[in-house]
């Protein structure tokens, strides 16, 4: 029978450690909404939205009370709505009012994003991709809670650099568009490598077309119990390091497993995935930075964050796999710099750059996030970002992602605030060298020699 | 039978396990393992209970337990067993 110590273990985790489940994300399949009729479309999506998800957020908050741990975000994602929209949508604008019809359903249900206003288009883009894609600045600037992603390559297709340099200029017009609002739009817009079909973490969630109707995924979360663990084990070997890891990492996962499993039942709705990842919030003591310094580090990006961040994330996966009878999504430390108070300090101690976190993407589990770049930074700069993040994925054959703001009219120094879960952030300087010649060559880079396995 | 955890903590006063065991009578609830201590003047309580034939619903005891926990002046819990067991047995 459980004892005394093990209940107070778990209650500590939840009370003092910042221990939750990070999302319950329902993913719903929009093509059985797939009309050729835009406003008979809306009216699928919408019904289907709200039928599905309902009852979602109040038994989200069920599960929160009956086993007193916190869920902290109830999501939708859905099938990228280049493919439930490509029939019906002629012009960006009807793209647009797709996203409306979305943020308005998202409010109904009570869910605080929805994601899946997105395109897979690692190898080339349909007319309708194109359309999205250019819909995206706008759609991002009159709703409130859509969330966009666009997968610009894989391992098995190369990167489309096409799409990698209209990206450049999405992302500018997003910042644009949401100028006054510290341009808001780009935290709610990721590209992808890799893009895994079952993630529940925003803003990159989308219900891939291999999935079933309607799915429950999990993420959990629980840097700030790592941390904890591993004040204990000050000074000792690297065994005894990971191992304490991968003990925590279990505890964490098995929680996700036991929501998942609950929400599944519930809703009646099949259990997908539980997504390992460490998660971090701007809140004190949610830092996967703090980790990092916690393994050893003075700060995240001194000489040696790599080989820690490496270490964590291989045993944060060692520690789930063993947890959940299914893993997947992006499962892996975040590495956000907005997000995370242990990341911010750095960054304005002058421990972290752009450069440094390239490198980090390297090992964790997705890439370039929440990074606060100068206004004035270029397109063709941000194409060539996105370029070389989405070439660590597709040589590696993981997932990266993008996802950079360039806040208009502001500079390096200066701060910028997201406010909530998004946090806040100091602008990071960029590389000013060009890089026009090579993101204007056009085309698509070919798929790596290591993607022929057949 | 549907196994529920109940954790007290708090200041020590007159009368909490009292006023606890009350409730948990009163809504049918069934007391299957108490276990107490006294850290530094902390009153720590864990009660493991049978919520199976109680006459609310699992949510609604949670937070009336909580309530009933802001009057005494401690923190009351109530967590089904599922959790612990998941986290901490294979």
């Amino acid at each position: 029978m459980i004892n005394f110590f093990e209940v107070a273990e778990t209650n500590e985790m939840i009370d003092k450690e910042n221990l939750d489940v990070r999302t319950i994300t329902l993913g719903i399949s929009l093509l059985d909404c797939i009309d050729a009729d835009l406003e008979k479309c809306k009216e699928k999506i919408y019904q289907k939205i709200k039928k599905a998800a309902g009852n979602l957020v109040a038994t989200g908050e069920e599960i929160s009370r009956e086993f007193g741990i916190p869920i902290v975000n109830k999501r939708i994602s859905l099938t990228p709505i280049a493919l439930a929209g490509g029939a019906c949508c002629r012009t960006p604008e009807d793209f647009v009012s797709i996203a409306k019809v979305l943020d308005q359903a998202a409010h109904e249900v009570g869910v605080n994003f929805i994601g899946g206003y997105s395109a897979l288009v690692a190898k080339g883009m349909t007319k309708a991709d194109q359309l999205l894609m250019e819909s995206i600045p706008e759609a991002l600037a009159c709703t409130e809670r859509v969330c966009s992603s666009v997968n610009l390559g894989s391992t098995r297709t190369g990167i489309n650099m096409d799409a990698v340099r209209m990206m450049g200029g999405i992302i500018k017009k997003a910042a644009e568009l949401t100028k006054e609002r510290d341009s808001m739009g780009c935290t709610k817009l990721v590209v992808f490598c890799n893009a895994p079909d079952d993630n529940p973490f925003m803003a990159g969630a989308f219900h891939g077309v291999t999935e079933a109707d309607q799915i429950i995924n999990v993420g959990v979360s629980g840097p700030g119990v790592v941390k904890t663990a591993l004040e204990k084990v000050r000074g000792e070997n690297f065994e005894v390091l990971c191992e304490t890891i991968k003990k925590t990492a279990f505890k964490v996962t098995r929680v996700g497993q036991l929501v998942a499993k609950e929400a599944s039942r519930r809703m009646q709705v099949p259990f997908g995935i539980v997504d390992l990842s460490l998660a971090p919030t701007p809140a004190i003591g949610d830092s996967v930075a703090d980790i990092l310094c916690e393994i050893g580090l003075e700060r995240a990006g001194a000489p040696g964050t790599t080989a820690a961040l490496a270490l964590l994330n291989d045993q944060v996966k060692k520690g789930g796999v063993m947890a959940s009878s299914y893993v997947g999504g992006l499962s892996g430390a975040f590495i956000p710099v907005s997000e995370d108070q242990g990341m911010i300090d750095a960054v304005q101690a002058g421990a972290l750059t752009l450069e440094k976190l390239e490198a980090m993407t390297c090992v964790c589990s997705v890439g370039l996030d929440m990074i606060a770049v100068p206004g004035d930074t270029k397109e063709t700069t941000i194409a060539g970002i996105i370029a070389d993040e989405m070439a660590i994925g597709m040589i590696n054959q993981k997932t990266t992602a993008v996802r950079i703001i360039p806040v208009i009219g502001k500079g390096v120094g200066e701060n910028v605030e997201f406010g909530g879960l998004l946090g806040h952030a100091p602008i990071m300087p960029v590389n000013s060298f060009g890089c026009d010649r090579f993101v204007n060559r056009g085309g698509r880079i070919p798929a790596p020699i290591h993607s022929f396995k057949n | 039978m549907k196994k529920t955890i109940i954790t007290v903590v708090g200041k020590d006063t007159v009368g909490i396990i009292a006023k606890v065991c009350t409730y948990l009578a009163e809504n049918g609830i069934n007391i299957l393992d108490i276990s107490q201590t006294i850290v530094q003047g902390y009153f720590n309580m864990m009660m493991i209970v049978d919520t199976a034939k109680a006459s609310k619903r699992s949510a609604e005891i949670s937070e009336e337990l909580k309530e009933l926990g802001v009057e005494i002046g401690v923190v009351i819990k109530c967590q089904k067993e599922e959790i612990f067991d998941m986290m901490h047995r294979i």
